[in-house]
């Protein structure tokens, strides 16, 4: 055994080869306005001003950088100034730290946490800490054996291993601080989010709704790793974190102990709601959000009801995790639309006044607004072709959903849009604050739900149900979105013929806005009009989400992940056969060219001048 | 216990993307660890004692590479090449691997304790709007059984059982028949071989009914045949399997009933519902 280990970690330790670095330079403190900021916009959290500490570089979730070295003039000039191979051939997800000087890099499964010297001419390798997590658990993990990244807080880099380990190790030396148990690969449940720290609270979630874990979201002490709350997303009000303070906005998600009474009895015990995507925080009202993925494993003609608390978006008390409010996107999902993704606090004006804004641009295809203080749905406006439901009334908060639309088992549903990777996936936007615009990576896939296949876990024959995704209305696959959040419309697109747009966004003080494809090309284009301005091909497709920060040589660098793989990146991976339609959940119709484009690829890329 | 190096040894195959050939001294089967009566590493499942016959027939050392079984297990290992072959494939309308020809065919069945005397047969009998009812579950699909009690709209007295369960108990797919054991339920509806072994098994007296094919135009098959999987292309390892498995027939068949199954002939539909 010990000798198959020696050979594994060969293979993964990789090659480093970095380019320049220079002289230390204290990097600054983060700051809430910046230069030419609309002033309709107030940022509720302090930016990430030359480091990137947190997975969105703020608690706000904005993924903007004041940082204006790179700029539209001078964008062309970038280049290739580092480079990194893990070793591990696997979908690169999420994002790089910068912390002090030292970037933090997590690898997929098996979790090695790499520390980069940027003081040091090359980037040489500072440390790697290697967790060790159960190999089982890459047989358990349902897409990729993904990672989206760390938080850094007190002197230490906070991540998960998809054994479930949330692990602190020491930013300095790379010893491990702590490591804390937090779910159970045994029942099926995975960690593959990004933890956010608050007030030296660890908040984390889960992955496993495939498998029937009942998900949720667990808070760790900074300090010992020891529990201090955990929140599920099905059961009774107790287990929810629900009591007298909780206040939903509208009436649907209003009453006692409704993750029990919208489900048939006892069927809520396997009842989903995992939390594999981002968690924001807005240090104003001191309320944490997140959303939560589909209802469990039952079909979705098995529990009727709402299914709660499947497809929510819940604030909570980052130190006790009492739910505040809550808003149910999809009622009885029958799509698998994982409300997962990214929620956004700003203060905007709105109609003419300025209100605290939380923005979840969904996976179901509408880019939501809510009042963040209240749960209240301000707006709900379509950002790709979605037929699945044809408003929201915000009135009840509710969906005008299209029975056409509806999967079951059994029965056709034709051209259903989003598909169940929906109109984007849990890669994260970025809002500019110089432009007032969200820059959504989207999709544009429809899905064909058919009948039945026969398919077989040993001990049990089931009838899978067969999805096949393509190209939805418009004949494109992705998009990168830039998004009116005021006016709640779309004011220009960059469209992508064969792939969803499956890397995060990043937006700068430059007036940059910078995103990846999955045939691996990394983008520079401006913030107003969407022009390309620079643009270079990576070595993999690009399903990890860019960072910029300032070296101690004072200079701007960027930085992104380079590495095919996840859901729908996961078929230019050897396993998948694309004569398949129906192998990775169902995404190879969508998918068909991937291999024909990009391989599997392992590398983190540092541009700079 | 789970064997640890054989798990590297898979992980070391994926890590350097190479496909792990067939030897042909070697058998390489893809089973899971803790799934009787399926499987184990005691290699005490009915899969396990077949695959030793074919290995024997062929010349060939038995050697596994156990996993998990979740929906991603095949996927992700026997995709990769990581085996020559896999126990337990349906015949029919499955694209993972090719199947042999059947080596058994067999039916869900409606369990229930004895002392109960229940009499259930089909979908339709009114009864199961009334007792609580224990079904397999599995995500982005549906056991037969889950999907005909939902057209039929008994959902309330439903208890759903993934199952992968608890990986770190024994043989988790069991707990839908203990359930029934312990009156948690009153009637579960199981494969026949989960069913028929530990119903052998089961210190308190159990039945099986094997379920009567229902007349719904939009009723599903709950007669399945199984096969031995190998990778496409491999046409003569298949037929080579093919002709002991002919070979072999009544030998596997005793094999089969000593462990309890409910046989039915390939191909046969079930008895009309009354």
């Amino acid at each position: 055994m010990s000798n198959m280990l020696r050979s594994i970690v060969l293979v993964l330790s990789g090659t480093l080869a970095f380019g320049s670095a220079a002289a230390a330079q204290k990097n600054g403190s983060g700051v809430t306005t910046v230069p030419g900021q609309l002033s309709t916009i107030h940022l509720v959290s302090p930016l990430p001003d030359g480091e990137w500490r947190l997975p969105a570089g703020d608690y706000a979730n904005t993924r903007f950088s004041p940082l204006d070295q790179i700029t539209t003039k001078n964008v062309q000039n970038l280049k290739i100034v580092g480079t990194m191979s893990t070793g591990i051939p696997h979908g690169h997800e999420g994002q790089p730290l910068v912390v002090n000087g030292v970037m933090y890099v997590v690898t997929p499964f098996p979790n090695n946490l790499i520390a980069l010297d940027l003081t040091k001419p090359g980037f040489p390798m500072k440390w790697k800490y290697e967790p060790r997590p159960d190999p089982k658990s890459q047989g358990i993990a349902c897409c990729d054996v993904v990672n989206r990244g760390a938080s850094y807080g007190d002197g230490k880099i906070v991540y998960a291993t998809l054994d479930n380990h949330i692990v602190a190790v020491d930013a300095n030396t790379g010893k491990e601080v702590w490591r804390t148990l937090v779910g159970d690969i045994n029942v099926g449940e995975t960690t593959t989010g990004a933890p956010l720290i608050v007030k030296n609270i660890v908040i984390t979630g889960d992955a496993g709704g495939e498998l029937g874990v009942r998900g949720k979201v667990v808070a760790l002490d900074l300090k010992t790793g020891k529990e201090i709350w955990r929140a599920y997303h099905s059961g009774p009000d107790r287990d929810v974190l629900i009591g007298p303070n909780f206040k939903p906005f509208y009436k649907k998600d209003q009453g006692k102990d409704l993750g029990v009474t919208s489900w048939p009895p006892d069927a809520w015990k396997l009842g989903g709601g995992t939390v594999w995507g981002w968690i924001s925080y807005d240090p104003e009202t001191d309320l944490i959000f997140y959303g939560t993925g589909n209802p469990g494993v039952w079909n979705p003609d098995m529990r009727p009801g709402d299914n709660k608390w499947g497809i929510t978006v819940f604030a909570r008390k980052p130190e006790t995790g009492e739910a505040v409010w809550a808003f149910q996107i999809v009622p009885h999902d029958a799509w698998d639309y994982d409300e997962i993704m990214e929620n956004i606090a700003v203060d905007m004006e709105w109609h003419g006044q300025m209100r605290k804004l939380l923005i979840h641009p969904g996976r179901s295809g509408f880019v939501y607004v809510f009042d963040r203080e209240t749960g209240e749905l301000l707006s709900a406006e379509k950002f790709e072709p979605t037929n699945w439901a044809k408003n929201f009334d915000l009135k009840t908060g509710l969906p005008d959903v299209d029975p056409t639309k509806v999967t079951h088992t059994g029965v056709y549903a034709r051209q259903v849009c989003p598909s169940s990777t929906g109109a984007k996936e849990f890669v994260p936007s970025a809002l500019s604050p110089r432009t007032g615009l969200l820059y959504i990576p989207a999709h544009n896939t429809c899905m064909d739900h058919e009948g039945t296949e026969a398919n077989y876990i040993a001990g049990t024959p089931y009838l899978g149900s067969s999805t096949t995704m393509y190209k939805g209305p418009g004949g494109y696959q992705g998009e990168l979105v830039a998004w009116d959040v005021a006016n709640a419309k779309k004011v220009w697109g960059i469209k992508e013929p064969d792939f969803p747009v499956y890397s995060g966004v990043l937006a700068t003080g430059g007036d940059l806005v910078f995103y990846g494809t999955m045939d691996g090309w990394f983008r520079a284009v401006d913030a107003h009009s969407g022009a390309v301005l620079w643009q270079t091909k990576l070595a993999s497709g690009i399903v990890g989400d860019p960072i910029t920060f300032k070296g101690p040589d004072g200079k701007q660098y960027v930085a992104i992940y380079s590495g095919i793989g996840g859901w729908m990146g996961a078929v230019a991976l050897p396993s998948i056969s694309i004569d398949d339609p129906y192998a990775a959940l169902g995404v190879t119709g969508a998918m068909k060219k991937i291999k024909e484009v990009t391989g599997p690829g392992d590398v983190l890329y540092v541009f700079g001048f | 216990m789970f064997s640890v190096s054989k798990i590297l040894a898979v992980v070391v195959t994926i890590a350097i993307s190479t496909l792990a050939c067939a030897s042909p001294q070697e058998l390489w089967v893809c089973a899971d660890h803790n799934n009787l009566p399926y499987s184990n590493d005691r290699q005490e499942g009915f899969e396990n004692k077949i695959a030793q016959l074919l290995a024997q027939d062929l010349g060939r050392k038995l050697q596994y590479v156990w996993w998990p079984s979740s929906p991603m297990f095949a996927s992700k290992i026997f995709k990769r090449g990581a085996c020559d072959i896999i126990m337990g494939v349906p015949s029919k309308a499955y694209d993972l691997a090719e199947p042999t020809q059947p080596y058994y065919s067999s039916t869900f069945v409606f369990v229930s304790r004895r002392d109960r005397k229940l009499e259930i047969h089909s979908f339709d009998d009114p009864i199961l709007r009334n007792i609580r009812i224990a079904v397999p579950v599995v995500d982005d699909g549906a056991t037969p059984a889950e999907q005909e009690l939902a057209q039929r709209g008994i959902v309330r007295n439903v208890v759903g059982y993934t199952p992968f369960g608890d990986l770190s108990k024994d043989s988790q797919p069991a707990e839908l028949i203990a359930a029934v054991a312990r009156s948690d339920v009153d009637v579960a509806i199981a494969w026949g071989p989960l069913a028929g072994y530990f119903a052998q098994r089961s210190s308190v007296p159990l039945k099986l009914t094997p379920i009567c094919a229902p007349t719904e135009p939009r009723s599903l098959p709950q007669r399945f045949s199984i096969s031995v999987g190998v990778r496409h292309g491999e046409d003569e390892l298949r037929q080579q399997i093919d002709a002991e498995l002919t070979h072999r027939h009544a030998e596997i068949r005793a094999l089969l009933e000593s462990y309890g199954i409910p046989l039915v002939e390939p191909d046969s539909s079930p008895e009309a519902c009354k």
